[in-house]
């Protein structure tokens, strides 16, 4: 699914740069199920974002099914992250003024998806969620756990190859992270999808079919402090 | 998804939308307001200019004397002289002594240049009357100039004078009478031409108690009258046949003024440069011209809406503007993380700018309907409100040339004997008949401005769409890994 090959990113901050992948060089396989794991700071988000064309190396190559993320053109990388790729952030980024309905309608849109068909496959999307109760209600209306079961709704509707979670229980409290990870390891389990997700959580990291660490922007195997780079 | 999006993020910040809205508003209303106010101003110094010009006139043509062609008018009494203590009468026609008379033939020539529509001559006449007693000195008389009380020889002297104007029967487009200014009876026909007959203005017919069928003597010819004309301002009394206006002066194929329309604005000063050439030593006046020998407080109010209004106006609209591109630049600024979010999930570029100027432009909508409501409101309240103002045109006797300023139509010896009100008053004996200064009232109306509504509420539609794509396209354009970093 995805091949990357000594990719390195770096940001400025405060006048200071900071190297947040350092010449990276890893294969994530259609179907699995890896956990990113390793302290807060160290290129875990950094790593998401270049698998979720959300950003671009600064060197190296990031190829998902062979095409070289680093080379598309912005239209590209977005039709790509429109069909192909969902995202669950931490933080749930739901729109706020959008109910959950409209929410994961909203991953739609760029689809070019008849109002209908599109209402109809949210409903369905939340229902898998079990939140066909609450898609009238705004976020601000939604527990935590709720918001993040929207997001990652939004992130499945449009039935993507890979789903690319960053720490989607981070923000909430222990029963409801239980509650998220069954959601995400079903989904993983029931559609074959290719899943990603970053965590603190070893328990999460205990489900994955392969854990990787990283670590002053490298990435290490688990159990495995050789260098992958 | 577009409007559902649209109305839930106006609502959300329903009171800087209403800021924006209100502000713009304010802008255009003004704006909308000036512009009328401003089409009001040039109504009323097109009314004024047309109670000196004419309809449909755009230049006229007169000749000055030259400087030793003025004098004091002097006034026989013509047949004997009267003896003291009897009474004597006089009534005489003269051409208004300012203006040269121009031959007749010229209106013709002139109607031949090209671009003029039409051209049509006049002749502005005064006719005197002069009565009283001279004094009888044997028997104790007062002297010359004093009213004696008691006793019998005092000399009474009593003046009037009428102003006549001569017009072509069959020039019904242009000139100093149309028949539109008729209230009743009607306009000449072509045959009146040799005919006695006049179209008195309402204010002489009042004062005279005269009416439509009702006989007027003009130095004793009977002339019918056959209509009543309403000329707001004017001074003419009296409007004749051009023949019989001639032949009463004794000024055969001879015209004082000639009118002259145009075919197209742009072409006045061509045409005013044609006739110059033409008749060198006349003064061809355009509206343009004489519009800027207006003073008064309708020449105030003019400067005053199209200088301090214009740009009051246009400051007020910019700061609008600004106010609103600041808000939603703001408000953009705020929702890059969001934007970041939809980029993430798929939302191309320009769909996110397309919200974000849909927003812009509701709100812009918003702007202009309340402007366009403002500004109809304030134009009326300008037409109901606004004062009535004056407009004074002064003389002036320059030797040649178009800047100067010559009087046409009935001005001249008349006005100096008469109140404001147009009523004859008595004048001394050695009375001067060039008093040219002309004052009218006018009520300063509005007129709203259609296209300017329009510009106006483009504007208002333009600024929010160009505050919303100029705001969202910055945000838009970010990386959405660089957008969700931002913190808001």
């Amino acid at each position: 699914m995805y091949r990357l090959r000594e990719v390195s990113k770096q940001f400025v901050a405060h006048g200071r740069t900071i190297s947040a992948l350092n010449h990276v060089s890893m294969d994530i396989f259609p179907g699995e199920f890896l956990a990113v794991q390793g302290p807060t700071g160290q290129g875990k988000t950094t790593l998401l974002t270049l698998l979720g064309a959300l950003d671009r190396p600064d060197t190296g190559e990031v190829l998902y099914q062979g095409r070289d993320l680093s080379k598309l053109s912005d239209e590209a990388l977005t039709e790509l992250r429109a069909r192909d790729i969902g995202f669950v952030f931490q933080t749930f980024n739901l729109i706020a003024t959008l109910n959950a309905q409209e929410n994961v309608e909203a991953a739609l849109v760029p689809l070019d998806i008849d109002a209908r068909d599109r209402e109809e496959r949210a409903s369905e999307a939340l229902a898998a969620m079990g939140l066909s109760s609450r898609a009238q209600h705004l976020p601000m209306e939604l527990s935590g756990g709720q918001q993040q079961r929207v997001a990652i709704a939004r992130a499945i509707v449009k039935e993507p190859q890979v789903l690319l979670a960053d720490e989607p229980t981070g923000n909430l409290d222990e029963e409801t992270r239980a509650e998220i990870l069954d959601v995400l390891m079903a989904l993983w389990r029931e559609r074959g999808i290719t899943l990603v997700i970053v965590t603190h959580d070893s328990s999460v990291a205990r489900q994955a079919s392969r854990v990787v660490t990283i670590r002053n922007g490298m990435v290490f195997a688990k159990h495995d402090l050789t260098a992958r780079s | 998804m577009f409007l559902t999006y649209l109305e839930r993020e106006l609502r959300r910040r329903s009171k800087q939308a209403l800021v924006i809205a209100v502000g713009l508003g304010i802008g255009i209303g003004l704006v909308v307001t000036v512009s009328s106010a401003s089409a009001g101003v040039k109504d009323a110094q097109t009314k004024v200019l047309h109670s000196l010009y004419g309809v449909g006139t755009d230049a006229t043509v007169t000749q000055a004397p030259s400087a030793s062609g003025f004098g004091p008018q002097q006034f026989g009494f013509g047949g004997p002289r009267p003896t003291p203590g009897g009474s004597f009468s006089s009534t005489h026609i003269r051409r208004v002594p300012d203006l040269v008379p121009l031959r007749q033939s010229r209106v013709s020539q002139i109607a031949r240049l090209d671009d003029v529509n039409a051209a049509t001559g006049s002749l502005s006449l005064t006719e005197t009357s002069v009565s009283g007693t001279l004094p009888d000195f044997a028997s104790g008389g007062a002297p010359v100039g004093a009213q004696a009380s008691g006793g019998s020889g005092g000399f009474h002297v009593n003046v009037s004078s009428t102003s006549l104007v001569g017009v072509e029967p069959s020039s019904t487009g242009v000139g100093p009478l149309s028949p539109g200014n008729i209230t009743k009876g009607h306009y000449f026909t072509t045959p009146d031409q040799n005919a006695h007959v006049a179209i008195v203005t309402t204010s002489y017919a009042s004062q005279h108690n005269l009416k439509v069928g009702s006989t007027l003597s003009l130095n004793g010819t009977a002339f019918q009258i056959i209509g009543l004309a309403s000329i707001p301002s004017s001074t003419t009394d009296v409007y004749l046949p051009l023949n019989q206006a001639q032949s009463l002066a004794g000024m055969s194929k001879q015209v004082t003024t000639i009118y002259v329309s145009v075919n197209s604005a742009a072409n006045v000063a061509h045409v005013q440069s044609e006739i110059q050439k033409l008749l060198p030593k006349a003064t061809v006046t355009t509206t343009a011209n004489l519009a800027k020998e207006v003073t008064g407080s309708l020449a105030s109010a003019t400067q005053l809406v199209t200088d301090l209004g214009k740009w009051l106006a246009v400051t007020v609209l910019l700061v609008a503007f600004l106010i609103a591109a600041l808000f939603m630049l703001t408000t953009v600024s705020r929702r890059v993380r969001e934007f970041g979010t939809l980029k993430a999930i798929g939302w191309r570029t320009r769909r996110i700018v397309e919200q974000v100027v849909g927003e812009g432009l509701v709100q812009g909508l918003a702007g202009a309907v309340l402007g366009a409501i403002l500004g109809i409101v304030g134009t009326e309240a300008v037409s109901a409100f606004a004062p009535t103002l004056t407009a004074t045109v002064g003389p002036s006797f320059a030797t040649s040339g178009a800047s100067a300023f010559r009087t046409a139509g009935g001005f001249g010896g008349g006005f100096a004997n008469r109140f404001a009100n147009g009523a004859s008053r008595p004048a001394g004996f050695a009375a001067r008949f060039n008093n040219l200064s002309h004052t009218v009232l006018v009520h300063l109306g509005t007129s709203l401005q259609g296209g300017t509504l329009g510009i106006a509420i483009g504007l208002a539609l333009l600024g929010g769409l160009l505050a919303g794509a100029v705001g969202s396209w910055r945000a838009a354009r970010m990386r959405p890994a660089e957008a969700l970093r931002q913190v808001g």
